[in-house]
């Protein structure tokens, strides 16, 4: 073959030029020779034009010039010019040009030519770069040619055919016939050819699917041919006989299979055999098992055959080369969720290749161990996740902490155990873990009760060596804020007691809100957890009080105002400072609800809102259930207040409380605070027996909220004891009743009890309520029932 | 469905790229580049294949050449392996001990020989022998008609 020497002379040119300035120079030069070469008419060197072009292009440099040039020589008589016009189309012409269609016609000329290798040039431009339009013209040749006589035409017109199916769906039926008929060919080309035509054809339609599945003896038998074959010099690798048909056969297997009992069954014993007796000291060989392997555990194969499976995936998890434990990974991982027990097995080899040094091994290994944690190993796994973390690549991480904070949560096996983890992930990549964890880890710190002491000390240690992980620092800062009496004790049962004096604690958290590290929500933490101390050390008051008032002049707007609050709490509300500061309730975590009082409980412990400042102040009483806290939570995050309205609401002596229930109604009304809970509002005698009367009053709150008071009187001769009421509303509407003044009623009206329920009418129904009463008289219970129809104070349709 | 063959060199240079996707020039150009950087950055002893957007990129390193092939979800990572070996031994029966020079100065039969072994993102003919055999014979057939 004459080598073409102007192109071999301008590779040489190109390559010898020293710098991109000089190589620029010489490809310019050349190209400009080049398209003054295309402009004038037909000479010899068409073809080597156009191959410098080619190079020019791959080099990078732009040559769509070129595109007329080669629908020129696609035309040309001459196979040399043909050759490199159809190879200049696939490189510059795709299916998006408006040159690709001028082609069509070229194409279909030379399919029909009389020479092989021109209609090999057709059939491959068009499998390469063929739009949607040239196929569909070109089908129907293309139909004509996979029945033709010539093996070389037919494999080529097949995968021609695989690439029309792709891009034209409906024009699959066209080769339907044809492909069935293929696969009694003797020439593995073809054979080929013909098995990836029907795996693209039954892919795309399921009714082509169910057509193909009667095929399964036919390709179980060519299959079988290739296995106990002798030695064949042309198609042998390694020892294996054709892998490359053995692996799509086995695909098409898979798909013709999937959910069919029969199919599976006609294809289990082969299957058995290629995973027996394929050797496995090389690629080639492990390539076929591995498609035998996915096939088996895809099909309804029977389940001696599924553990044979596994354990080639087994053995692969333990061979040497790391391409095949990477690829064992990626199975496992398919059926960690039918076969968990089986890959569980192998639990051991997975978590070793943590420590792989292929960071692609590594991922697979970390997805693959995540996904095997259970209750049974979650401590060990745990454990080895932990150490993977401290040196895992960046790219790892946040999938590793997001992983191990799933899996803790799921099967932590003691609260301190979860904590511990926690802290662990985030002391080694606090950096990388979501945002939710911060208030996550507070809210089950706060859960944790018995595990305060040991949880302040841990974290204030912890504060003490590394203020960097602004995650950590935060829950340190709150913890410290919370429980520092606890940490200044001194003592704990579960670590080592250390002497902790109020100078340390306030160093420390002087550091944190000093430090540039620290964020500026961080330092809201520190500030607040400061402020928090002032009522739980007894020495340095003074030193708090300066600390907050210097921040009182900070450039940060939300750490000033927050300064300036309690700066305020200091110098007139002192009073009420222990009441403010006091500390947290437990706080009911509801993943679910959406109502107000949810969110804004959980925005109780996230920062960087101001309203967190403002919530803080506002501390739920202790002993009161969580609806209380709802309702207080409700009413007080709605109303936006300036700051000397809720100091107000902390002289109401939280004791008693439905005086509490009774202050909140007052505040919102902006009345000054009053004890007595009943506010003048028409009311109604509902209920009348035995000398119990019991009245209803209501008092619209707000658009949607009623504040309804049931009063109850005993007026007959004996006392009543163990009074207790309760009420039901309809579906859509939500109550909550506070604890009644009393549970018992003395004789003759002595005294009389009452009991608020709060309503919420988001949606607006009707309003009834059915009251149960039940008390119990002279040693006997007594019950009732009455149901109100309409509240009054309202209107008859029980909403204004 | 193999998405495109890519063949560069150590230092990041082109010296063939075979794409079975319609793809925009700067599309092409984007792949190309992160490919090298992807492919030339990994260490000595590590896998052989990469995950890169929704396709698994396999790739062998003969001499100063790499070959990088991005493949399909459903596709035989340990088969694509072996094509591309199946590849470097049909250059090398062709340009008898082919080195990277060879793929430079003749780079248009080194497409011509990839275009007798795949097609369509397929594998077109699994013997050896066959493929070969056709590249010499259009080559003949050039020749004769060459004035």
């Amino acid at each position: 073959m004459s080598p073409s020497v102007p192109l071999q002379e301008m590779i040489r040119a190109i390559r010898s030029a020293r710098t991109q300035c000089e190589e620029r120079g010489v490809i310019q030069r050349e190209c400009a020779a080049i398209r003054a070469q295309f402009r004038q008419s037909d000479n010899g060197g068409r073809s080597h034009n156009l191959a410098k072009l080619l190079y020019v292009h791959m080099l990078g440099y732009p040559a769509h010039f070129g595109q007329m040039e080669c629908v020129r020589m696609i035309a040309s008589p001459r196979y040399s010019e043909k050759r490199v016009g159809y190879l200049g189309a696939m490189m510059l012409l795709d299916e998006k040009q408006d040159a690709s269609l001028l082609i069509t016609n070229s194409i279909k000329n030379d399919l029909s030519h009389s020479n092989q290798y021109v209609q090999s040039l057709a059939l491959c431009t068009l499998a390469c770069m063929g739009s949607a339009e040239m196929c569909r013209d070109l089908a129907p040749e293309i139909d004509r040619l996979l029945q033709s006589s010539n093996s070389y035409i037919k494999k080529k017109a097949a995968l021609c055919a695989v690439h029309i199916v792709r891009k034209v769906q409906d024009l699959g039926e066209l080769f339907v016939p044809a492909a069935r008929s293929l696969l009694s060919e003797k020439n593995h080309g073809v054979l080929h050819g013909a098995v990836v035509l029907i795996t693209q054809l039954c892919e795309r339609n399921p009714e082509t699917l169910k057509r193909f599945r009667k095929t399964v003896p036919d390709l179980v038998q060519i299959m079988k041919g290739l296995i106990i074959s002798g030695y064949s010099p042309e198609h042998d690798v390694s020892g294996i006989s054709d892998p490359f048909l053995q692996v799509r056969i086995l695909r098409l297997l898979r798909i013709l299979g999937r959910n069919s009992e029969s199919a599976s069954d006609a294809m289990n014993d082969l299957l058995a055999q290629v995973a027996t007796n394929t050797d496995s000291t090389k690629t080639v060989g492990n390539a076929v098992l591995y498609e035998t392997v996915l096939t088996v555990l895809d099909i309804k194969s029977e389940s001696g055959l599924r553990v044979l499976a596994v354990n080639i995936l087994g053995r692969f998890l333990l061979n040497s080369d790391r391409n095949i434990r990477y690829i064992a990974m990626t199975s496992l991982q398919k059926i960690v969720g039918t076969d968990h027990n089986a890959v569980q097995r192998h639990r051991g080899t997975i978590v070793d290749c943590l420590k792989d040094q292929d960071a692609s091994v590594k991922r697979r290994a970390l997805e693959l161990s995540l996904a095997l944690v259970s209750a049974s190993n979650i401590r060990s796994m745990i454990k080895e996740l932990l150490l993977f973390l401290s040196s895992c690549p960046p790219e790892l991480k946040a999938q590793a902490t997001s992983g191990i904070f799933i899996a803790a949560e799921r099967y932590a096996p003691s609260k301190r155990w979860h904590i511990d983890t926690i802290l662990h992930v985030l002391t080694t990549a606090g950096g990388d873990v979501r945002d939710e964890t911060v208030p996550n880890l507070i809210h089950l710190i706060t859960n944790a009760s018995e595990l305060h002491c040991y949880t302040v000390h841990k974290l204030y240690r912890a504060l003490l060596t590394d203020i960097s992980q602004q995650s950590l620092v935060q829950v340190a800062c709150w913890c410290i804020g919370e429980y520092g009496d606890l940490l200044l004790k001194g003592e704990c049962q579960e670590t080592e007691p250390v002497q902790v004096s109020e100078d340390d604690v306030l160093d420390a958290l002087e550091t944190v809100l000093q430090s540039h590290m620290s964020s500026s929500a961080t330092r809201g933490f520190a500030l607040t957890a400061t402020m928090k101390l002032s009522t739980r050390i007894t020495d340095n008051v003074d030193r708090i009080r300066s600390i907050v008032s210097i921040y009182g002049s900070c450039i940060d707007v939300e750490l000033q105002q927050r300064a300036v609050e309690y700066n305020a709490l200091f110098k007139k509300y002192d009073h009420m400072r222990a009441a403010v500061l006091e500390r947290m309730p437990l706080i009911e975590k509801n993943n679910s609800g959406n109502t107000n009082g949810e969110a804004t409980r959980e925005t109780l412990t996230e920062t960087n809102s101001s309203k967190v400042a403002q919530e803080e102040r506002v501390p739920p009483p202790p002993q009161q259930p969580a609806k209380q806290t709802y309702d207080l939570l409700d009413l007080l995050g709605g109303a936006s207040e300036p700051l000397q309205q809720s100091p107000a609401a902390q002289t109401l002596p939280i004791i008693t409380s439905s005086s509490a229930g009774g202050d909140l109604l007052d505040l919102l009304g902006g009345l000054e605070p009053t004890p007595a809970p009943v506010t003048p509002a028409p009311s109604a005698t509902v209920y009348e027996k035995d000398g119990v009367t019991l009245t209803l009053s209501c008092e619209q709150q707000s658009d949607s909220s009623l504040a309804v008071t049931l009063t109850a009187t005993n007026a007959s001769q004996s006392d009543i004891s163990g009074f207790t009421l309760q009420a039901a509303v309809p579906k859509s509407v939500q109550l909550n009743m506070n604890a009644p003044s009393r549970d018992s009623l003395p004789a003759q009206g002595a005294a009389q009890l009452t009991q608020l329920v709060m309503l919420n009418n988001p949606n607006k129904v009707n309003l009834k309520m059915r009251i149960r009463i039940s008390y119990t008289r002279q040693g006997s219970a007594f019950q009732d029932m009455v149901q109100v129809d309409s509240l009054p104070g309202l209107g008859a349709a029980g909403h204004t | 469905m193999i998405h495109f063959l890519l063949l560069f060199s150590r230092q990041g240079k082109l010296r063939l790229q075979k794409w079975f996707t319609p793809l925009s020039e700067l599309e092409k150009k984007k792949v190309i580049r992160d490919m090298t950087l992807m492919v030339l950055a990994r260490p000595p002893r590590t896998s052989n294949f990469l995950q890169w957007r929704d396709l698994k990129i396999v790739y062998k390193r003969y001499a100063s050449l790499y070959f990088c092939t991005g493949l399909e979800e459903k596709d035989n990572e340990l088969l694509a392996l072996e094509m591309i070996h199946r590849y470097v031994e049909l250059l090398d029966k062709y340009f008898g001990n082919v080195c990277e020079l060879d793929i430079i100065f003749n780079f248009e039969k080194a497409y011509f020989i990839l275009d007798e072994f795949l097609m369509g993102g397929e594998i077109l003919e699994t013997s050896k022998f066959a493929v070969g055999g056709s590249v010499e014979e259009a080559d003949t057939l050039q020749e004769v008609q060459e004035p």
